[in-house]
């Protein structure tokens, strides 16, 4: 039962850090329905900006913990700016052109930014240091999880929270819910839909780069190519969620971190893909709209 | 005109023919001729020129001391660019230049190709570079020497360290899937027959988010040690997991890991890991010789395979010197029982063409390097 819960636990860890990039996805496809194919170069972007932020901040004489809180919340807010360039050089003034073009330009981000990393950093990979501090009393439970588990557990869940409240109690989490229902009667009732759109982008790529320091730390290595496979992975879980929908996300993705885990544990880590896929395959195929989607109908 | 033009050109011919029918014996009776094969030309020419390049070094030297058994030694060059096709071109071009011995051909498949001639015609072959397995191992091709590891040897230097030093039983393999990574891990199963348990073997997916699940899996295997075949960046996240449960299993990998950007990466928890790796040969001073040669005669530093193919120019001239001629048999006998050094090392051959004394030695992380162990 032991291995069992090992792998549980590995696969919340795993599922966490896809919903903490999932939820970007989400959230831009759930108010301009575009898929935002340069997220996971956001995610990628914060752990560059941790790393170094950290390597300063060591330097200089700080550590441990405040380190970690210094270079996450840094590469939040770099990682935030980048949302927001994004969304206004290569998304903006293509909103009224057809919806295939504002997808090819995310790609073109994408392939642009890893680029960009290439040539700024390097294509090695970079040890990336252990910022996440042990905690004496795991101890005995070492094996089942270690305190990078925990901690990641614990600030997705945080993180998940903060956001569910700002959508639901908020002024600005109104408006965003007025765009996503209906882009063009939001503006007529007096919200700013641009800046909404914004919004929605910065708070994306934050919680992105949340993740990306936070698995850095975890696995302790970073390249400029990471963002692309979790990108990907995060993508599927958001669509297997429902895309648009953000408990759908979440959901999403601790279905395919289990999934993940436990395929890899009690059948075979070589169909680990496999397994992720074939499970996205399946839901797509009964649950058009994922598992907690609502099939809406074309607006005309 | 035009028929004078032709008995001209006829005349040409058979006064060529006469001198060729008369250089001919005349080049075999004093002359030791070696052929050397491979990519001189193409995209592939940077791995074939340095071979030219130690084989007219070598000859040269024996050259200058009076040749081997009195006879001065020739070059004669053939391009394969490591195409199937042009090798057994070359091949048959290099036979019927009755070349005594062949330095090549370079790629794995360009060799192949061309070694069924080579035998047919009783013509001993050796390459600094080809290093697919069944090319010896196939006893297909018994006129094949290599002065390079085959591709499995690290598989088999991996496994004798494990059950001889380690004194493992029970062995998890893992690999990346990949050509390299699974090949090596495939090797060391093989090897492992009869001599320890196999209790896992998995590929894992490179660039995953994380590995803890494999790990977790590895663990419950409770092996006595960990092999991996593939790259460093996964190697290094595999090691870091299993660490940070408290798994402090041995760990051993390919030459893939042996890179200095692994310990860079694994930080502290690369301490003690085990990897295979071509042996150290700097220290070697004849190894320093052949490069001084190089540095002196072309004016840079050796490509890839020189002093793999330094090595085989030495052994075949030795080969015939020790054997006293070009004979077929007598040479094959001389290159599996004569020692001879060279940059790599005091060589011969097995009874399968693969130099015994090259090849691989397992290195271990101490103190943040990697030290090779004896």
């Amino acid at each position: 039962m032991d291995y069992f819960w090992e792998l549980f636990f590995g696969g919340l860890t795993r599922g966490a850090i896809y919903a903490l990039i999932a939820l970007g996805y989400t959230m831009v496809y759930g108010i301009i329905e575009l898929i935002n194919f340069a997220h996971g170069e956001i995610y990628m972007i914060g752990a560059f900006t941790a790393l170094i932020v950290a390597g300063v901040l060591s330097m200089m004489g700080f550590s441990g913990i405040s380190i970690l809180v210094l270079a996450s919340l840094v590469a939040v807010i770099y990682s935030m700016s980048y949302g927001f360039t994004l969304e206004k050089i290569a998304y903006r003034p293509l909103r009224h052109a057809p919806r295939l073009s504002p997808l090819i330009s995310a790609i073109g981000m994408s392939i642009f930014l890893q680029n960009y990393v290439l040539l700024a950093q390097t294509s090695d990979f970079l040890p990336f240091p252990r910022l996440i501090p042990k905690f004496e009393f795991m101890k005995p439970y070492y094996s089942t999880m270690a305190e990078s588990d925990l901690l990641i557990i614990l600030v997705a869940a945080v993180a998940m929270i903060l956001l569910t409240m700002l959508i639901k109690f908020t002024k600005m989490g109104k408006a965003m819910r007025a765009t996503a229902q209906n882009r063009k009667m939001a503006m007529l009732v007096g919200v700013n839909v641009d800046r909404i759109i914004s919004t929605t982008f910065i708070i994306g790529s934050a919680l992105a780069a949340l993740g990306g320091v936070l698995i850095a730390s975890h696995i302790g290595q970073i390249n400029f190519y990471i963002g692309f496979i979790a990108g990907i992975k995060a993508f599927t879980a958001a669509v297997l969620g429902g895309i648009g929908s953000i408990p759908g996300a979440v959901l999403g993705s601790l279905v395919l971190g289990w999934t993940e885990s436990f395929g890899t544990g009690y059948i075979s880590s070589d169909y680990e893909d496999v397994f992720a896929f074939s499970l996205l395959v399946l839901i797509l195929i009964f649950r058009p709209a994922g598992i907690l989607g609502r099939s809406t109908t074309q607006k005309v | 005109m035009k028929s004078s033009l032709r008995a001209l050109l006829g005349r040409f011919v058979l006064a060529a023919f006469c001198l060729g029918c008369l250089a001919g014996p005349a080049l075999a009776q004093d002359t030791i001729i070696l052929g050397v094969a491979g990519a001189h030309s193409g995209d592939l020419a940077s791995y074939g020129l340095p071979t030219l390049n130690a084989a007219k070094l070598v000859a040269d030297k024996y050259n200058a001391q009076g040749g081997v058994l009195g006879k001065k030694i020739v070059v004669v060059a053939q391009d394969d660019q490591c195409k199937p096709e042009m090798a057994t071109n070359a091949a048959t071009k290099l036979v019927s230049d009755k070349a005594d011995v062949i330095l090549g051909h370079i790629c794995s498949g360009a060799t192949k190709a061309a070694m069924g001639i080579y035998r047919d015609a009783k013509k001993v072959c050796m390459s600094p570079s080809a290093t697919n397995p069944p090319l010896t191992q196939s006893g297909e091709y018994p006129n094949f020497f290599r002065t390079i590891a085959p591709d499995n040897d690290q598989a088999k230097v991996a496994v004798d360290f494990i059950i001889d030093k380690l004194g493992a039983k029970k062995i998890a393999i893992i690999h990346d899937k990949g050509d390299y990574g699974k090949g090596f891990a495939t090797f060391v199963q093989d090897y492992l027959t009869g001599k320890g348990e196999v209790v896992l073997f998995e590929g894992v997916t490179p660039g995953a988010v994380d590995y803890s699940a494999v790990v977790q899996k590895v663990g419950r295997s409770k092996p006595d040690c960990v092999v991996f075949g593939g790259y460093h960046p996964e190697a290094s996240k595999i090691v870091g997991t299993m660490r940070k449960k408290n798994m402090d299993t041995p760990f051993l990998s390919d030459d893939g890991v042996k890179d200095d950007t692994f310990i860079k990466v694994a930080g502290p928890d690369a301490e003690g890991v085990y990897a295979t790796g071509p042996k150290d040969i700097s220290s070697n001073p004849l190894y320093k010789v052949a490069r001084d040669e190089h540095q002196a005669a072309f004016g840079s530093e050796p490509g890839a395979f020189f002093d793999q193919a330094y090595t085989a120019a030495l052994a075949l001239l030795n080969a015939i010197e020790k054997s006293g001629g070009t004979d077929y048999d007598k040479l094959v006998t001389a290159l599996r029982t004569e020692y001879v050094d060279t940059p790599i090392g005091k060589i011969k051959f097995d009874d399968k063409g693969d130099a015994e004394g090259a090849g691989f030695s397992v290195y271990q992380v101490q103190n943040g390097v990697y030290k090779e162990l004896n």
